[in-house]
């Protein structure tokens, strides 16, 4: 017997539908990502991170940073009141670390959302309008600049714009969009052919709502992937850039203090504690980035998922 | 070898160095600023200074022209002058490429080795003990900046125990036998930085390369008509799956290259970063352009040989 009319609900709204649907989703991404024990690692490594850099000027005494300003003896080695040293300036290292955390975790983040960004209209534009001549001159300059000796580059363009935060993070997202582009591209050609985007098309669909509505949702969840493994890239290519003093001196980013050190003799003077902490830093951020975005790659890659 | 397959990648290659010319050449004539303001950043100039050295750089001329003259430079591998040494710098580059060399040769060459080997292991007996531990040890290796790995070693290697000189390239005391066993023995620590830096990242894409294979039907079918295992991973999977890896190697190429300039440096090795290094510096913008164009022709040469061999290599590839 069916149930009398009363009991039929109101039928839910397209927008309710498509959240529902989306929560569900999330859910289940959640689910998979939370077995992979390398990616839950990375995350809390990463939160932790996340936080230092977001209290960073509550957590420590910010005249202590400034060279004019800093009282404590220089190249004191880690002690109680200073757990990590200080450095020729007697600037706390640990200070530094902390606040250095706000300019790297920054110039990974937003160096990686440029090349995201470029390398996602790349992509979209070569895969979803293709043709002969636009996708293959994409093409091409994203397979130029995926091989270039990007250190090179990186010098190059550095030279003529100068040195500044904002620059390096030019710079780096300039060299580093490539393999987002051919990644994303890929997959735009694979669901531009589905049924679904034929119906929509056929239905009278244009380029704006088949990209934003079909193109984009399905290609998000991998760039995504490739954007938190993006990030440890971009992290290292600052270290990079810094140690060849192509750094800002006024945004002390980790890489810059391990330049800082290296150009002042920490080397031969044995001043470890100011050299090796920023570089530990950088291995625990780069190598949580790199597990959470390889856990990710397998969450919303499915073809990944048996490994 | 199919000629179409060789033609095609060919032009393509000579297609990517003409668009790496042109793009030397606006970056430095078209950026902001004038190029006799950044070939003299250091310097006061009187307009008539300005006027001399506009026409001795040809810079007078209409940009068309200029770019004519720029490519028949290119052509005659006329770099122009340091500026900071006066020297042409062909001389320079031709004199600090051996040391580049050596150091990006022999790296590469135990990164790879080394790096397939661990991967072919891992991948073969997948979750086992050691490609757990490789994994992660290829991970946290990966996620070293190169720069500063080298440091820890000069701090461990030739601080701390004085095993190994703390830089250069030789001592310049030794002849014969003995300076090829000294320059070994300045290499030792630049090598072993490049080798670690890079060996993690070719662990990962022959094992995950190799894990691929794996599942493919040739193997169930080796497996079924009764190939010992051994020979299965030899003469099945292994070859199959390195074909990919060694691509990737070729195209991590510029990578590595980028990688040995800051080796270089942290080592005073007295290659083309350390020339890079000193240029960058000195704002010595020649010599700049120069290796940028020099490093980028030499990716694109290893890119189409990496084309090549693969074409040679897989028959499906020259005919598809």
């Amino acid at each position: 017997m069916p149930e009398p009319e009363q009991d039929l609900v109101v039928p839910p709204s397209a927008r309710a539908v498509v959240w529902a649907r989306r929560r569900r989703t999330a859910a289940a991404h959640w689910t998979t990502f939370r077995r992979n024990r390398q990616g839950i690692v990375g995350l809390v490594v990463l939160s932790v991170f996340g936080l230092i850099a977001i209290f960073a000027p509550l957590l420590v005494d910010e005249t202590q940073l400034e060279p004019a300003t800093a009282s404590a003896p220089p190249l004191h080695p880690p002690s109680l009141q200073y757990p990590l040293g200080t450095d020729n300036f007697g600037r706390p290292v640990l200070g530094l670390i902390v606040m250095g955390s706000r300019i790297s975790l920054m110039v990974g983040l937003t160096a990686t959302f440029g090349a995201i960004v470029i390398g996602a209209f790349v992509g979209i534009t070569a895969g979803y309008f293709g043709g002969r001549w636009i996708d293959s001159v994409l093409s091409a300059i994203t397979n130029w600049v995926l091989v270039l000796p990007w250190v090179v580059l990186a010098i190059v363009l550095s030279s003529v714009l100068g040195r500044s935060v904002l620059n390096i993070v030019v710079v780096i997202a300039i060299t580093s969009w490539a393999s987002t582009a051919r990644v994303v591209r890929s997959q735009v050609l694979s669901v531009r052919e589905r049924a679904y985007v034929e119906r929509s098309r056929a239905l009278g669909a244009g380029h704006w709502h088949l990209v934003s509505r079909h193109i984009l949702p399905n290609v998000m969840p991998i760039v995504f992937a490739n954007a938190v493994l993006t990030v440890a890239l971009v992290i290292l290519a600052e270290t990079t850039l810094s140690i060849l003093g192509l750094g800002d001196p006024q945004a002390v980013s980790w890489g810059v203090i391990i330049e800082e050190s290296f150009s002042a003799g920490a080397l031969t003077a044995g001043w470890w504690w100011w050299l090796i902490p920023p570089g530990v830093a950088i291995v625990f951020v780069t190598l949580s980035f790199t597990m959470v975005g390889y856990a990710l790659d397998e969450v919303l890659n499915p073809r990944l998922r048996r490994r | 070898m199919g000629r179409g397959y060789l033609v095609r990648k060919l032009l393509h290659a000579l297609a990517t160095l003409f668009f790496v010319v042109a793009f030397n050449f606006v970056l430095f004539r078209v950026m902001p600023g004038d190029p006799i303001e950044l070939l003299t950043r250091s310097e006061k100039l009187t307009p008539d200074d300005v006027a001399e050295l506009q026409a001795e750089y040809g810079l007078d001329q209409p940009l068309p022209a200029q770019f004519v003259n720029y490519l028949g430079d290119v052509l005659s591998v006329d770099m122009g002058v340091s500026l900071r040494t006066g020297l042409p710098v062909s001389t320079l580059i031709s004199e600090r490429v051996w040391p580049t060399f050596l150091l990006v040769g022999i790296g590469t060459v135990l990164a790879t080795v080394f790096g397939v080997l661990i991967g072919i292991k891992g991948g073969w007996n997948r979750g086992s003990r050691f490609d757990t531990r490789s994994l992660y040890g290829s991970l946290l290796f990966y996620s070293i900046p190169e720069g500063w790995l080298g440091m820890l070693l000069l701090i461990v290697f030739a601080g701390t125990l004085g095993w190994f000189p703390a830089g250069g390239f030789d001592t310049g005391e030794e002849t014969g036998f003995a300076a090829v066993i000294d320059i070994a023995n300045h290499l030792f620590l630049p090598v072993l930085t490049l080798t670690l830096g890079y060996i993690g990242e070719y662990a990962i894409i022959m094992r995950s390369s190799l894990l691929d294979t794996v599942n493919e039907d040739y193997i169930t079918t080796a497996r079924a008509k009764g190939v010992p295992e051994h020979l299965v991973r030899r003469r099945h999977a292994v070859p199959n799956a390195f074909l990919p890896t060694f691509t990737l190697i070729f195209l991590s190429f510029g990578y590595v290259l980028g990688g040995a300039i800051v080796i270089e440096v942290v080592f005073s090795w007295p290659g083309l970063g350390q020339l890079t290094y000193d240029a960058i510096n000195q704002l010595d913008y020649p010599v700049i352009q120069a290796i940028f164009l020099l490093t980028s022709a030499l990716v694109i040469a290893f890119n189409l040989a990496a084309d090549l061999t693969y074409g040679f290599l897989d028959p499906r590839v020259r005919h598809a």
